[in-house]
């Protein structure tokens, strides 16, 4: 297992270098019961692209990247992340593919029993067992300085602030290079200059790293500066998607009411 | 009252029973469910506590949370135990003029009985409800999402640290509480007549032999596990709402409360079998 943690994680130039879908999803479906939140789903996430998913309040978004990174079974359908099918995935496979993958939860999902500095201490002993332990304190300091809050890097996550927390979050997940990136809304709750430094985050992290990533969000100001192609999604379904351009001269009512 | 309001009850009563009776249905299918995830629970404990990464900052950090942060409340009730006891127990010795047996009596149901199922009790409540706070919050703000996507296992790191460290300071705690309730005893025989601290001691530890020593602290290490089972089950498969942090760290209690006493009658009822 070392063996293919060290491959993930310095991320040899020949896998990053092929323009193909590092992610497919496939007539994805997933119901809670009677609640049918997604069905016949299908998208693809290319190599480096940033791709934008809007849709309304409980369409399914959240519920959607966490089918990819497993924390949630699919009904049926299938879902590829870099050519292994997630479902058919065993407890260690499924681990060697999370260490690909970084996940901004929603919520934030800040450790409360640990510092700033223990929280992302986390991910990056566990996922980059290749870096000394200078590395991952430099590392840290390092990502904590993208997101504006070097000072913090001793507080519990109960003294920050609701967007202090978000950018935390947003820092600890970016801490381990991660290959594939889910954004869920790493914008809402900042305000417009903050949001705005997220925004050119995401595109460094992609520009730097050759990242590939799904970013949900609501914010169309990030989602036009951000996005290679855009999504979104309506009735468990995709509703159109196309690039940030088809986007703006859509006159679609749902694609319009978002866009003005 | 009249004749319609009184029948306008007994129909109340009627569907009220009826409704109790159809909710046996759904009920017993939820106990089979819960029991059967509560046994997943326990198959999953076993098998993450000899897999060959242990966490063992985690252990030690939770050894002190549960150890060290439960001394306070262990030391004042363990104390007041015995001197209790020795209040209460004092007059009917006197009357058999058996007063000096009075600190072996206490020393002996001190150590056999009280200390360890007081200790139990009392750490049910600590422990387990805070157990069942922190990990059921740690579930609804998902943060055992969280550590599930850093490929970390949360029921390695989170569940078999705070289960073991359970098993391994219930019994210190446990222990530590008799010296306590004998010392607590031996203050409450001075407030009647002076007796010195060596020979108090040795009058308190001349009937206490093997047979009473070893299964008393034998069953300590069961209470141990079921708190830190009990407590991490009801967090780990909290629900998805805030009210369900409530929820877990409450049932955490009253279950573990519950099987502490189950297992001390079980214990009592083998342990007099041997010894017989
Ligand atoms: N674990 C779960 N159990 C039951 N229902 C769930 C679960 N997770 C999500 N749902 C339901 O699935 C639907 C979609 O939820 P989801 O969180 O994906 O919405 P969303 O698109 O992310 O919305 P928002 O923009 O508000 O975050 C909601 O109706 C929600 O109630
Ligand atoms: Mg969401």
């Amino acid at each position: 297992m070392s063996e293919e943690t060290t491959t993930a994680a310095t991320s040899t130039p020949d896998t990053k270098a092929k323009n193909g879908p590092v992610m497919l999803i496939k007539d994805l479906s997933k119901a809670f019961g009677e609640l049918k939140v997604l069905s016949g789903f299908s998208a693809e996430l290319m190599q480096g692209e940033n791709l934008v998913v809007l849709g309304k309040s409980g369409s399914g978004k959240s519920v959607l990247i966490k089918c990819i990174v497993g924390l949630l079974s699919y009904d049926s359908g299938s879902i590829t992340v870099m050519g292994d099918e997630v479902s058919a995935l065993n407890r260690k496979e499924l681990n060697v593919m999370r260490q690909k993958v970084g996940f901004l939860f929603q919520s934030g999902a800040l450790y409360d029993s640990m510092t700033v500095r223990e929280n992302l201490m986390f991910p990056l002993t566990r996922i980059r067992k290749d870096l000394c332990a200078d590395e991952m304190e430099a590392k840290i300091k390092e990502v904590l300085e993208n997101v504006g809050l070097a000072d913090a890097i001793d507080k519990m996550p109960s003294e920050l602030s609701g967007g202090m927390r978000k950018r935390i979050s947003l820092a600890r997940t970016i801490v381990v290079d991660p290959d594939i990136m889910l954004y869920d809304e790493p914008t809402t709750g900042l305000d417009p200059v903050t949001s705005d430094e997220i925004s050119s985050l995401i595109l460094d992290v992609q520009k730097k790293y050759r990242t590939s990533s799904i970013i949900i969000t609501h914010d169309i100001k990030c989602a036009r500066k951000v996005a290679d192609r855009i999504l979104m999604i309506n009735d468990g379904k995709v509703h159109l998607m196309g690039t940030p351009k088809e986007f703006e001269e859509s006159d679609d009512e749902l694609v319009a009411s978002f866009f003005n | 009252m009249s004749t319609t309001t009184i029948k306008a009850k007994f129909e109340d009563r009627i569907t009220g029973l009826g409704e109790a009776v159809l909710s046996i249905g759904p009920g017993f299918k939820g106990f089979v469910t819960d029991f059967a995830d509560a046994f997943l629970f326990l198959v999953l404990i076993g098998r993450e506590t000899f897999s060959r990464h242990f966490e063992f900052r985690e252990f030690l950090n939770q050894c002190f949370q549960i150890g060290y942060r439960s001394l306070p409340l262990v030391s004042i009730t363990g104390a007041i135990m015995g001197l209790v006891l020795t209040i209460q127990s004092r007059p009917v010795l006197v009357d058999f003029g058996a007063e000096t047996m009075l600190p072996g009596m206490v020393a002996v149901s001190l150590i056999r009985e009280m200390g360890p199922v007081i200790t139990a009790l009392i750490c049910a409540g600590k422990i387990g409800s805070g157990m069942g706070a922190e990990l059921g919050s740690m579930r609804v703000t998902e943060q055992i999402d969280a550590m599930e996507v850093s490929s970390t296992n949360p029921v390695r790191f989170l569940v078999v640290t705070r289960v073991l460290a359970a098993i391994l300071m219930i019994p210190l705690l446990t222990v530590y509480a008799d010296a306590l309730g004998i010392v607590g005893s031996w203050a409450g025989a001075n407030i009647k007549g002076e007796v010195g601290f060596t020979l108090f001691m040795a009058q308190a530890f001349k009937p206490v032999d093997f047979m009473d020593l070893m299964p008393a602290i034998l069953k300590t290490f069961f209470f141990g596990a079921v708190i830190g089972i009990v407590g991490c089950y009801k967090g780990y498969h909290a629900g998805r709402g805030t009210e369900s942090v409530g929820k877990a760290a409450n049932s955490a209690v009253v279950l573990a409360s519950l099987l502490v006493i189950i297992i001390d009658m079980i214990a009592v009822q083998i342990t007099d079998m041997l010894s017989s």
